[in-house]
């Protein structure tokens, strides 16, 4: 369930729109703000929203990188497997994110702090190999600075 | 070295709107809106020889000159800064730096179309650049330089900022106009061209942020200046170079268009890292083909890198050395195609994973003589699909095959990957 209060301004973003569905994908980052992903509820309440039904909603909500419809658990961890990483050797960072969490991609770590995707290139290749955590970006990656990011981030 | 783009940028931190005003800007919005006619700005962009910075190279005003005059209803400007293509940082360094220099262009840009009400598309991820970019417009509005009668003239112009949730075919102008209207950004067919119609059925233009931010120093400086700044003779204006891979400093550079590779990586960016040496880059992004040594000393232009079998692209130089594998460097950018594809049309859908296979056992040491047939003919094969991307999938398949086939099949007949012991 969202609060009214985030009813409201979600409503607000609607009516502001030229079209209400154009306000979808403002509308699902929002819900999945709340809920941490984009939960079969929020889909729903996505819907009745923006004027569309479950499916339409979906049909989006599938397409976008960014819109998770399965938990993330704690923080979100993004590591980017695009071109200037791999030069870069992000295949080793990946590797050692794995080993350090516990974890395949996709999953996350058993103390429920961490989830790790692989992601596309974060438009920061000049720092490569880089990853995000949350919303901090951290960028010349080698194995011992990850430590010391989990480190931090826990 | 003449910046224009960059000719605000402060060190550490993003220009302010004082300072930004106070070194000329918005001269050019004020002197367009107070002695040009909306055709006279778009004269002048068509004769700076201005090309679109998104990838493909298009004459900016003559693009401009398609959207129908005389049409009821309302037309559209779209600035696309989805910037996901592998490699490509350099809208985000720009606006990071100076989100003014795109604002006062996309205002200037709607000024000569008679656009009321224009986007901003920018990529998830973007955070800095996007809260840049609002306290910009914000700033603009409050100082009378957007919104309702602009500087007291008849010309009224907003301008919107869309955050998109991630997807690098939203980069593609129909794709992105499905996203904006929130439906799912399958591309659209083309023709009819969005210029005819567009977002919402109406005429639309669709340019990338480092086209329209040079749009305010063309229209204070003339279209003589902007040419003149280039290195080759066919050339107009500066380029934004963003840099990649096994060079010592990877920077985001602007420099005269058509400066050649060689100097880029050599001077710019302090050359290949200590103990390395030069194997291949990738000069303009992702999609765009591999070119080897012999061509280090082509000019970084739209016309002269086509000529050695590559593309400018976005002007996004991703730099390998002797230590990387270049069949396994196209597995890595097949792999981001195959997953990114959008799954509209068959040939993109099915033949990226098919060709990532073959790619695969290539480098496993399983690979046959014929691969090399079978990949070439995709290579063809995927200029059927329904939008650009899969033949930009394919491009830097086909400079491996063009280029260094040698290491390809040294693959085959070793039964092995050369580089891994
Ligand atoms: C798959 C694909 C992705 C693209 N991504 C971008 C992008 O991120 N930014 C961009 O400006 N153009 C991108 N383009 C090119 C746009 O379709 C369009 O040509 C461009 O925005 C036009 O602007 P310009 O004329 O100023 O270059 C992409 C094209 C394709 C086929
Ligand atoms: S070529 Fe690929 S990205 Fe383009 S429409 Fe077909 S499946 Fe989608
Ligand atoms: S390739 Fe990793 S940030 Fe661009």
């Amino acid at each position: 369930m969202i609060s009214e209060q985030l009813k409201k301004s979600l409503q607000q973003r609607v009516e502001t729109a030229i079209t209400p569905r154009e306000a979808a994908v403002d509308v699902m980052k929002e819900l999945q703000r709340h809920y941490g992903w984009l939960t079969d509820e929020a889909v729903g309440e996505a819907g009745e929203l923006l004027g569309l039904s479950p499916l339409q909603v979906e049909e989006l909500a599938t397409f976008y990188e960014k819109i998770y419809r399965r938990p993330v658990t704690g923080k979100l961890i993004q590591v980017c497997d695009s071109i200037s990483c791999w030069s870069g050797c992000c295949d080793g960072i990946i590797e050692h994110l794995k080993k350090r969490l516990d974890v395949e991609l996709g999953g996350s770590s058993a103390d429920g702090k961490f989830t790790l995707v692989p992601c596309c290139c974060l438009g920061r290749c000049g720092d490569a190999p880089v990853m995000v955590i949350g919303e901090t970006f951290y960028g010349n990656l080698t194995p011992e600075k990850v430590d010391q990011i989990l480190e931090k981030e826990r | 070295m003449e910046q224009v783009l960059f000719r605000h940028n402060r060190p550490d931190r993003s220009v302010t709107f004082e300072e930004y005003c106070a070194e000329g800007g918005f001269d050019a919005l004020k002197k367009a809106l107070t002695a040009m006619t909306p055709d006279e700005v778009q004269q002048t962009v068509i004769d700076s020889g201005l090309r679109g910075r998104g990838g493909a190279g298009f004459p900016t005003g003559k693009k401009w000159s398609f959207v129908p005059r005389n049409l009821p209803g309302p037309r559209w400007l779209i600035c696309n800064g989805d910037e996901m293509e592998p490699g490509t940082y350099k809208d985000r360094v720009l606006l990071e730096k100076n989100p003014f220099s795109l604002i006062e262009g996309v205002t200037l840009a709607s000024y000569a179309l008679g656009v009321r009400h224009a986007f901003i598309f920018l990529r998830r991820d973007y955070e800095t650049a996007a809260a840049n970019l609002q306290a910009g417009i914000d700033a603009a509005k409050k100082a009378g330089l957007l919104g309702e009668r602009i500087l007291g003239t008849e010309f009224s112009c907003d301008i919107d900022l869309h955050l998109s949730a991630g997807r690098y075919i939203c980069g593609e102008e129909t794709a992105l106009i499905n996203a904006l209207e929130g439906k799912r950004p399958n591309p659209r067919q083309k023709p009819p061209f969005p210029a005819v119609k567009g977002l919402w059925g109406g005429p639309t233009v669709v340019n990338n942020v480092e086209t329209l931010a040079n749009v305010p120093a063309i229209i204070a400086n003339g279209a003589a200046w902007f040419k003149g700044l280039a290195r080759n003779p066919e050339g107009a204006g500066t380029k934004l170079f963003c840099v990649s891979g096994s060079v010592v400093n990877p920077v985001c550079i602007e420099l005269p268009i058509g400066t050649p590779l060689r100097e880029i990586i050599d001077q710019a960016c302090g050359g290949l890292k200590p103990g390395k040496k030069f194997k291949a880059c990738i000069p303009g992004g992702a999609s765009t083909q591999f070119l080897s040594e012999a061509h280090l000393d082509v000019p970084m232009d739209f016309d002269p890198v086509v000529k050695v079998g590559s593309r400018l692209g976005s002007g996004a130089i991703i730099v390998f050395d002797e230590g990387h594998c270049l069949v396994e460097a196209t597995l890595n950018l097949i792999k981001f195609f195959a997953r990114e594809s959008c799954g509209w049309c068959t040939p993109c859908r099915e033949g990226l994973q098919f060709v990532k296979e073959i790619l695969e056992r290539i480098e496993r040491g399983g690979g046959e003589e014929r691969d090399l047939d079978l990949l070439r003919d995709h290579t063809r094969f995927l200029s059927y699909a329904f939008c650009a991307f899969a033949p930009g999938a394919m491009s830097p398949l086909d400079g491996l095959l063009a280029n260094f086939e040698d290491e390809v099949r040294e693959h085959i007949t070793r039964k092995r990957c050369p580089l891994k012991g």
